[in-house]
C-alpha cells in the first residue's frame, strides 16, 4: 500500500507555486519539502497504510494556519491535518499532492479556570497533560484514550475519542464546551461557548468525531471535573470468556455504573502480564476490570456490591487493589496492552467495533471461532462496559497473504458488529481504514447526506478528501465485490 | 404496534409538500409552541407516530418513536428503576420525545449529567428530499459518519421531521437529598460554582427566593457524608420544588413581562440588569423577568460572554435567539440547505430565512 511521493525533480509549476507560497507565509524550518523529513509524517499508528505528502507546513498561530488556508483554497490544493498522529485508522494519511498540517507545534495550555470547570488548550496539547495540568486544583479532564501520553486535544476532538472511562463519565463530545475552527476557506469560526450551550445548531457535536474533514482545530475548551475522593479496582478472574461477558451485563443490571469496566482474555493478559507485571492471574481465560469512584464511604459500598455480583456470575478469583500503586499497576496492564500485544507479534490489526452489551458473548465466540478457520490469533482487550471491542488479530505482514486474510478476518467481525445491532467502529474512526464497511453501516441516502454535510464547511473539498464518507461509485465497486445474503448494497446504482 | 408507526404517511405527507412547495410547521404536542419565533407553514402532526420500540434496562438504551409522549417514557423507566438523564422540562401534559429533543430543552440536572443532546445515541429522520435516513445507533459509542444525531437536538425542527429517538438512560439515584442555605446571590453564585472543583455528588443547584438550593444524589453513603460535609438545612419537600422549578411554575415565571433565558459562565457576578432573577444550573443558566429593552439585556450579557433567549411573552416575529456571526450564519443555511433544499420544514422558526 505503499505509494511514492514525487521526487522533487519531477515538481509540476503548480506545486512549486504552492511551496513558494507557503515559503512566504511561514519561517523556512516550518515548510519541510526533503523526502527525510517527510518520513515520520508519512503514516499514523496504522501503519500498513503510507504515503508521503508533498509538503509539511508546521505552523505555530491561528493566523498562520488561516494563511496556509486561504492559499491552498486558491490553490485547490487539499490539506491533511495531524495532531500526534497516534490515529488507528488511517484519518492522517497524506495526500501525495498535497499539504500535510501538523498543530504539533500547538502546545501550549492557555487557561485553566477552575471556578468554571473548564480548560482553554491549544490542539496540540497532549491529553494527559491537560490532567497534570488540572491536578494542581483537585481537577482532572475525563476522557482518558490509552494513547494519553502521546495523542493530542484537536486530535481527540476529530475522532470523539474514548477511554476506559467514558461508561461514566462519557466520550470527549460530552466534555468539551468550544471549539475554535479554521474553514478551508480561511475563516475563523467560534463553535459552542464558554457557557453550557450556545446560539443556533449544535455545531460542537457535528465536529466533534467530524475526522479533520469540515476544519482545522486551533483551540479547544474541555470541561474538567473534580478528582473523585477515592478510586478503586476490582480485578476478576474467569475460567470463561462468555462468562465474563455476562458479569459485565449484570453490574450494570445491578443498577451500578462503574467508572470503568474493561475486559482483557487469556493472549492479552499474558501479553500484558510479561510486558507491565501488573500481577494478573496468568491462567484466566479472561479478567475484568471494574473501577469504582467516588466518596470512601461510596465506593466501599459499591465494591462489596460489585464483589456479590462477580462471585454470582462464576469469577474463579476476586481482588480489590489493595493500595493506589496497586491500582495504578493493574491500570498500566491494560493501558498497555497495545504495545504489549506488539512484542508477541510481527504485527497486529486493531479492530475497532461496538456491539449492544447483550451481543457479547455471542460475538466473542464467534471471533474465536473465525480466528481458528483463518488459523490467526486474536487478543481481545477492551471498553466491556461500553460494548466496544478491540479484537487485535495477530499477524506477520512478512508472511505472503497473510496481511489481506487479515483484512478480510477484520471486516467480517466489523460485519458482525453492524448484523447485531452495533456499528463498525466505536472510536477510531472511520479514516482510510474502513472507507468500504462505511457501505454496510450506511445507505446511500445517508451517505450522500453526510457529503453534503461535508459540502456545507467544505464546498470544494479540499479537506481530508478520500476519507471518513465514501463515494456512492466506491459503495457500488465493493456492494459488487461483497454480495451480502444475496443482496446487493446500493442497488440503485450501475455496476462496473 | 404497527399502528403506531405512521413513518410511511408522514414520509408521503413531506413528498407531497415538497411537490406543491407547501411550508410544514412540524407539531407535536403542542406543549412547546411558544418558544422560537413564530410557526410558519401548514401543521404536521406527528404525535401518531408513537410507541416505545425498544427498551432493555441491561443496555441502558431506550428508543421510542418521536410522537410518545414523554410521561409515557418515563413512566417506563421509573418501572425499571432507570431515568432520562437530563430531567426534561415538560411543559405540558402533552409534550412528546421529539418535541423535547428538537427543541434541546434540559433540566435542572442538566450542568451534571449532560443536556438533551448528550443523552442522544441515534436517530431516524425524514430530510427535506422525503428520505428516510438512519444515523447513530443504539451502542453508547459510535463514530462513523457525522454526529447527525445529535445535531436535531435543538434544531427545532428545521432539518428534518424526528421519526425515533435513541437514548441513553441511567439507574435513579438511590438516595436524593436537598440543602438549603439563606444567602446573598453573590454568595450563592460562589457556593456553587466552587462546587464544580470539589468531589460532591451534586446534582441539581439554583438559587431562588434568597435560598441556594443544592441537591445531592448518589448512593445512601454518598448523599450522606456529602451532607455532613456541605451542612445546611434539609427540605422537606424536595421533589415537588424541582418539579415546579422545571416546569415553571413556580410564582417567579407567573409575570407578564418577558421572560429572558440568560446564559453565562457559572461563576459570573450578578448582572447589571433591573429586573427578578432566578438562578439555575448552578448559576449557568439565569432566568430573568424584565421589562428592560431587550437590546440592552442581549449587550450586557454579551459583555460577559453569555448569551440570550426569549423564552416567554416576547415578540415572536423578532429574533428570539441570539445573532449569529456572519460566518457562523453562513454555515447555518448552508446546513439547513443540505438537509431541507426547499425549505419545508418549520421555516424561521429559530431564525429569519432558516
Ligand atoms: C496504543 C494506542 C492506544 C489507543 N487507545 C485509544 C483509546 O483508548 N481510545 C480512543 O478513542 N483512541 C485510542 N487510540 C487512537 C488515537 O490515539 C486517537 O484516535 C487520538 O484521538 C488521535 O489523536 P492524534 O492527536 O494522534 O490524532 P492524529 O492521528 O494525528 O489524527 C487523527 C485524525 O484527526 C484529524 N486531526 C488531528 N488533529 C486535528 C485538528 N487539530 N483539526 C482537525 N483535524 C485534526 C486528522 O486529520 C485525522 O483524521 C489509540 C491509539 C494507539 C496507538
Amino acid at each position: 500500500m505503499t505509494v511514492a511521493a514525487p521526487a522533487i525533480a519531477n515538481r509540476t509549476l503548480s506545486q512549486e507555486a504552492l511551496i513558494n507560497g507557503l515559503l512566504a507565509l511561514l519561517p523556512g524550518s516550518a515548510v519541510l519539502t526533503d523526502p527525510e523529513d517527510l518520513r515520520p509524517f508519512e503514516c499514523d499508528a496504522l501503519s500498513v497504510y503510507r504515503r508521503l505528502p508533498l509538503v509539511v507546513v508546521l505552523p505555530e498561530t491561528i493566523a498562520q494556519v488561516q494563511a496556509i488556508m486561504r492559499l491552498c483554497h486558491t490553490l485547490r490544493v487539499p490539506v491533511v491535518a495531524r495532531g500526534a498522529g497516534t490515529g488507528l485508522s488511517g484519518g492522517a494519511l497524506p495526500l501525495a499532492d498535497g499539504v500535510l498540517l501538523s498543530l504539533a507545534r500547538f502546545t501550549r495550555i492557555l487557561h485553566i479556570d477552575p471556578h468554571n470547570a473548564m480548560a482553554t488548550l491549544q490542539p496540540g496539547v497532549r491529553n494527559l497533560a491537560i490532567s497534570e495540568a488540572a491536578a494542581a486544583h483537585g481537577m482532572y479532564y475525563a476522557p482518558d484514550p490509552s494513547s494519553q501520553i502521546a495523542c493530542s486535544i484537536g486530535g481527540n476532538v476529530a475522532e470523539n475519542s474514548g477511554g476506559v472511562h467514558c461508561l461514566k463519565y462519557g466520550l470527549t463530545v460530552h466534555n468539551i464546551l468550544m471549539l475554535k475552527l479554521v474553514t478551508m476557506e480561511g475563516e475563523l469560526l467560534s463553535i459552542g461557548s464558554e457557557t453550557l450551550d450556545s446560539p443556533g445548531y449544535d455545531l460542537l457535536a457535528l465536529l466533534t468525531g467530524s475526522e479533520g474533514m469540515l476544519g482545522i482545530i486551533v483551540e479547544v475548551t474541555v470541561k474538567l471535573l473534580a478528582r473523585p475522593e477515592r478510586a478503586q479496582v476490582v480485578l476478576a478472574a474467569f475460567d470463561d470468556v462468555v462468562k465474563a461477558g455476562e458479569a459485565v451485563g449484570a453490574i450494570i443490571a445491578a443498577g451500578i455504573i462503574p467508572a470503568g469496566l474493561e475486559m482483557m482474555d487469556r493472549l492479552a493478559i499474558q501479553a500484558a502480564e510479561d510486558f507491565a507485571h501488573a500481577g494478573y492471574p496468568r491462567d484466566a481465560e479472561a479478567i475484568l476490570l471494574c473501577e469504582l469512584d467516588g466518596s470512601n464511604a461510596e465506593v466501599s459500598e459499591y465494591i462489596m456490591a460489585v464483589r456479590r455480583v462477580l462471585t454470582q456470575s462464576g469469577a474463579t478469583e476476586v481482588r480489590t487493589a489493595v493500595d493506589e500503586a496497586e491500582r495504578q499497576l493493574f491500570w498500566k496492564g491494560r493501558k498497555s496492552a497495545f504495545p504489549a500485544v506488539g512484542r508477541i507479534s510481527p504485527d497486529y490489526y486493531c479492530m475497532d467495533g461496538t456491539i449492544p452489551r447483550r451481543q457479547l458473548p455471542q460475538v466473542l465466540r464467534q471471533i474465536s471461532q473465525w480466528s481458528q478457520e483463518y488459523g490467526l490469533a486474536v487478543a481481545n482487550v477492551f471498553h466491556a462496559g461500553d460494548g466496544n471491542l478491540h479484537p487485535l488479530i495477530l499477524f506477520d505482514a512478512n508472511k505472503p497473504g497473510e496481511l489481506a486474510r487479515t483484512e478480510e478476518f477484520g471486516r467480517r467481525i466489523l460485519q458482525l458488529c453492524v448484523e447485531v445491532g452495533g456499528t463498525i467502529t466505536g472510536e477510531h474512526g472511520v479514516g482510510m481504514e474502513k472507507i468500504d464497511q462505511m457501505c454496510s453501516q450506511f445507505r446511500s441516502a445517508e451517505l450522500s447526506q453526510f457529503h453534503a454535510v461535508k459540502a456545507a464547511f467544505d464546498p470544494a473539498g479540499l479537506l481530508n478528501p478520500g476519507k471518513a464518507v465514501p463515494t456512492l461509485q466506491r459503495c457500488a465497486e465493493f456492494g459488487a465485490m461483497h454480495v451480502h445474503h444475496g443482496q446487493l448494497s446500493h442497488p440503485e446504482l450501475e455496476r462496473y | 404496534m404497527a399502528d403506531l408507526d405512521s413513518s410511511a404517511a408522514l414520509q408521503q405527507q413531506v413528498q407531497d409538500a415538497i411537490n406543491t412547495r407547501t411550508p410544514l410547521n412540524i407539531c407535536g404536542g403542542n406543549s412547546k409552541t411558544f418558544l422560537g419565533r413564530h410557526p410558519e407553514g401548514k401543521a404536521l402532526p406527528v404525535s401518531a407516530h408513537r410507541g416505545i420500540v425498544e427498551y432493555d434496562p441491561r443496555e441502558l438504551v431506550l428508543s421510542a418513536r418521536a410522537g410518545t409522549p414523554l410521561a409515557e417514557i418515563e413512566t417506563a423507566l421509573s418501572d425499571a428503576g432507570q431515568m432520562l438523564t437530563f430531567e426534561p422540562p415538560h411543559f405540558g401534559e402533552n409534550a412528546t420525545l421529539g418535541g423535547t429533543i428538537a427543541c434541546g430543552l434540559s433540566g435542572p440536572r442538566r450542568p451534571y449529567a449532560g443536556a438533551a443532546r448528550d443523552a442522544v445515541l441515534g436517530c431516524k429522520i425524514i430530510n427535506g428530499r422525503a428520505e428516510l435516513l438512519q444515523f447513530g445507533g443504539q451502542v453508547m459509542k459510535n463514530v462513523a459518519g457525522y454526529d447527525v444525531s445529535r445535531l436535531m437536538a435543538g434544531a427545532y425542527g428545521t432539518l428534518g421531521v424526528l421519526l425515533e429517538i435513541s437514548m441513553k438512560v441511567l439507574p435513579r439515584p438511590a438516595a436524593s437529598l436537598t440543602l438549603i442555605h439563606e444567602c446573598p446571590q453573590q454568595e450563592a453564585i460562589q457556593r456553587m460554582s466552587q462546587l464544580l472543583s470539589q468531589p460532591v455528588p451534586v446534582d441539581a443547584a439554583c438559587y431562588h427566593a434568597g435560598q441556594c438550593h443544592i441537591r445531592l444524589a448518589g448512593s445512601e453513603q454518598a448523599v450522606k457524608h456529602a451532607h455532613e460535609h456541605l451542612g445546611g438545612e434539609v427540605l422537606e419537600k424536595a421533589a415537588p420544588f424541582w418539579h415546579t422549578l422545571r416546569e415553571q411554575q413556580l410564582p417567579f415565571f407567573h409575570s407578564d413581562a418577558p421572560l429572558y433565558r440568560v446564559m453565562v459562565k457559572p461563576d459570573s457576578a450578578p448582572l447589571p440588569i433591573a429586573g427578578s432573577w432566578l438562578l439555575d444550573w448552578g448559576g449557568a443558566q439565569r432566568w430573568l423577568v424584565s421589562d428592560e429593552p431587550v437590546a440592552k439585556i442581549r449587550e450586557r450579557v454579551a459583555a460577559v460572554g453569555g448569551h440570550v433567549t426569549c423564552f416567554r411573552s416576547h415578540d415572536s416575529h423578532d429574533e428570539v435567539f441570539a445573532t449569529l456571526s456572519a460566518p457562523l450564519l453562513t454555515i447555518h443555511q448552508r446546513l439547513k440547505n443540505s438537509f431541507d433544499p426547499h425549505a419545508i420544514f418549520n421555516r424561521g422558526r429559530m431564525y429569519p430565512g432558516l
